[in-house]
């Protein structure tokens, strides 16, 4: 009989094993699984679309790399990339000290600051002094919580921490929060939005701390995999330098992503 | 679901502590040991003075959020199961449409349906922004409360109208005999032979209400599950954060389990 | 501000873009994938960790009363991100080991396999309730017959513990469809996830997520209407019991 739980048990593994198929020489390419505009967000085809969808593309093509979207949740992204679920993060993920630790980055690929937005008609600035006893929602596992956190929080603020922040846009909205601290393209596009342009304002870009802000934009890889790396930056470079990266941008926006 | 379905999906009894000491046991034991040294001596810990005063806190936000939406949801069960058995067909209606409903469908589903759909409709509307209620209402538990308390509410709903059906008919009938009113007999006879009845399936049904407890994290309410994840995102580390949290809902479980186990001593249910 | 027509555009749900109707069910036929295979996976190990339990060394058992003592205190949750993150890891690692290289684990098999270990220790239980109440006279008679194990597991034990494990493994079944929404929360397209994202898109919340519990319930009605059929079918001859 232990034989026969022996059996049972090797027949599901192989089982599971040939399920998985032989997508072996694919480069999976991890970003975060929900509405995240103007860089990435579903279709009601279910494809995939914004300006880091065409970033991918444009460097996959010019790395000659078979990349295939493999959508994660934020949350647990970096544990994807290091247990091999994924190759790469493709996800607006900020090169930061901390992250560098456990993970290693690519050159970056846009840099932008970070801003608050709040309801219209309440008048406050950006700084710990004007956030303090009010609410601010941050999404999880980014460097506006840590910053929201460091200088917000420790001030009186209270931070609430979003897994997506599509939540946490949509709580400001709905009057649960005072105001959400994060990109200030991605906020911009929010109140671009009907929701958006109904509820909130800018309040204006946070303070810099480039310890804690980071230094731009970067695609995340696993540590050792120079290889990867070295033809990712070519690539980046590449197509800053002919061009592709000016085109597909001029799509989306009326100035430069990439920052100084 | 069947008593003996809940017993399969939820931990009811502990394994026995006969026989702990026969030799399989032992070596097993051992090897569990060293398992558990190796687990402690070469993964890291380190993050877990610095996040133990969240934990603790973690962990009374799960128990506050069980017993409340447990005993809410039982309240509850008890008029849904009562009309499904004699109400008027309209409320049998009703209740069963409300059970087949929210067991028909995820959980995860119902809260963020509450969350993020009725939840972001309330402030289109002034009056209710500008009510008492508001301050609550702006909450993120209040509406995890309400979505364990619902489902609570039709898995112990469907147990209570069996319970108010298995009422043996006899004891009604001597009820009425006795001159009793309808009210006073379903207050001294019907309602506590039911309660009785349904007692047993507590216990795997709170169980089941535990294991629920943790999708409340993902509409930002704080509890063990949530404290536990932002020690992944701040630390970077991946399995022991998710050991611990195993090993804490299942000593969790383990003391439900036995607490019960008591209860049921002092109250003679089975057979009843 | 109360936008009514926002609530109620149903032009959201179409099949075709710009409706969401589609990507919809793609996400159900996904979570229907899901719950099948892991179903499967479920019941395989279930009937293994049966016998195991039941007719096992004594080593086999106590590992299994681990097995289903841990999944059955743990919430699904924890178990399906602890199985995601580290189950694909180590099975990885395993197949490496044993020769077979490292696999490539797709996203639906760590889906059936994360679902399938949970239900593998709940369809153990059930099994093991079913075996029990088959009367032990009727397999020693079969064994004194002359019968093989097999024999008697396919002759005897089965046909006669199937009316006894249908009513626990067919809300095992309702209980699969329903625990794959918990993978939305590792970020895998089913349909509750996808509902989400179609919700977040469009800012129609109320609209996608009774949509999605519309598409849910449909499935346990349907799952429902077949469970009766099986059911009448295997209880034949047998007098109902509460």
């Amino acid at each position: 009989m232990k034989n026969a739980v022996k059996t049972i048990a090797l027949a599901a593994a192989i089982g599971l094993a040939a399920l998985s198929g032989a997508a072996a020489q694919q480069v999976r390419v991890g970003f975060a699984a929900e509405p995240y505009p103007p860089f990435t967000s579903p279709d009601a085809s279910g494809n995939w679309e914004g300006w880091e969808v065409d970033f991918m593309k444009a460097i996959c093509a010019e790395a000659k790399l078979d990349c295939v979207i493999t959508p994660v949740a934020w949350d647990g992204i970096i544990p994807a990339l290091t247990s091999n679920k994924i190759d790469m993060i493709i996800g607006s993920m900020s090169i930061t000290a901390e992250r560098l630790q456990t993970i290693d980055f690519s050159d970056k690929y846009y840099n932008t600051p970070t801003a608050v937005i709040g309801p219209k008609g309440q008048d406050f600035e950006p700084t710990p002094e004007g956030l303090s006893g009010k609410t601010i929602g941050v999404q999880v596992a980014t460097i506006h919580q840590v910053y929201a956190n460091k200088y917000f929080g420790e001030n009186g603020a209270t931070v609430k921490e979003y897994q997506t922040q599509d939540e946490a846009n949509n709580d400001l909205a709905a009057g649960r929060i005072d105001a959400v601290q994060a990109d200030s393209i991605a906020l911009s596009d929010f109140l671009k939005t009907e929701q958006g342009a109904a509820c909130c304002d800018l309040k204006g870009n946070v303070k810099d701390d480039p310890e804690i802000l980071g230094a731009g934009v970067g695609v995340g890889l696993r540590k050792g995999e120079t290889e990867l790396k070295e033809k990712i930056n070519a690539a980046i470079k590449a197509i800053r330098e002919n061009g592709t990266y000016d085109e597909f941008s001029k799509k989306y926006f009326d100035f430069d992503v990439y920052g100084g | 679901m069947s008593e003996e379905t809940v017993s399969a999906l939820a931990l009811t009894e502990l394994p026995s502590k006969r026989a702990l000491l026969k030799p399989h046991r032992i070596v097993l034991m051992a090897i569990a040991a060293v398992l558990v040294f190796c687990i402690v001596w070469f993964m890291r810990w380190d993050w877990v003075p610095k996040y133990s005063g969240r934990l603790v806190y973690g962990v009374g936000v799960t128990l506050l959020i069980l017993f409340t939406t447990s005993i809410l949801g039982f309240l509850l069960a008890v008029p849904i199961g009562l009309v499904q058995v004699t109400g008027p067909w309209p409320l049998k209606l009703l209740a069963r449409g409300f059970c087949t409903i929210i067991r028909g469908t995820p959980l995860l589903l119902q809260l963020w349906l509450l969350y993020y759909g009725l939840g972001s409709l309330f402030p289109q509307f002034p009056e209710i922004r500008n009510s008492f209620l508001w301050p609550y209402l702006r909450e993120a538990w209040p509406y995890g409360v309400a979505a364990l308390t619902i489902s609570f509410a039709a898995y112990e709903g469907e147990v209570m109208r069996g319970a108010f059906a298995g009422v043996p008919a006899g004891e009604l009938e001597a009820a009425r005999a006795y001159g009793m009113s309808r009210f006073t007999m379903f207050r001294r006879i019907w309602l506590p032979r039911a309660v009785h009845r349904a007692l047993p399936t507590l216990n795997g049904e709170t169980v089941l209400q535990l294991k629920a407890t943790p999708l409340v994290a993902t509409i930002t309410v704080i509890d063990v599950y949530a404290v536990i994840s932002k020690v992944r995102q701040e630390t970077y580390i991946t399995y022991e954060p998710l050991l611990l949290l195993a090993l804490i809902y299942l000593c969790l479980t383990a003391i439900l389990v036995v607490a019960f186990r008591y209860f049921e001593r002092r109250i003679p249910t089975r057979g009843a | 501000m109360a936008d009514a027509g926002s609530l109620i555009n149903w032009s959201l749900l179409a099949l075709e873009p710009p409706g969401w109707g589609g990507v919809l069910l793609a996400g159900l036929w996904q979570s229907v994938q899901i719950a099948v295979g892991g179903y499967a996976l479920g019941l395989l190990l279930g009937t293994g960790g049966a016998m195991g339990k039941l007719y096992g060394g004594p080593v086999t058992k106590d590992l299994l009363e681990v097995y289903t003592t841990v999944v059955r205190a743990v919430p699904e949750l924890v178990l399906i991100l602890i199985l995601y993150y580290a189950g694909t890891d180590v099975l990885n690692k395993m197949s490496a080991a044993l020769g077979f290289g490292s696999v490539d684990i797709s996203g639906l098999a760590a889906g059936i396999f994360v679902i399938g270990v949970v239900q593998g220790a709940y369809s153990t239980e059930v099994l093991r309730g079913a075996i029990k109440a088959v009367p032990a006279g009727q397999m020693e008679a079969a064994r004194a017959y002359g019968m093989s194990p097999l024999q008697v597991m396919r002759r005897i034990t089965l046909p006669a513990m199937l009316p006894h494990a249908i009513p626990g493994l067919s809300n095992l079944w309702l209980i699969a469809t329903k625990d794959t929404a918990l993978l939305a929360v590792v970020g895998f397209s089913e349909l509750t996830l996808v509902t989400r994202q179609a919700a977040g898109s469009t800012k129609a919340y109320l609209l996608f997520f009774c949509a999605a519990g519309m598409l849910y319930l449909l499935l346990t009605l349907l799952s429902n209407v077949l469970i009766g059929i099986i059911e009448r079918h295997y209880r034949r001859g047998l007098t109902r019991h509460a």
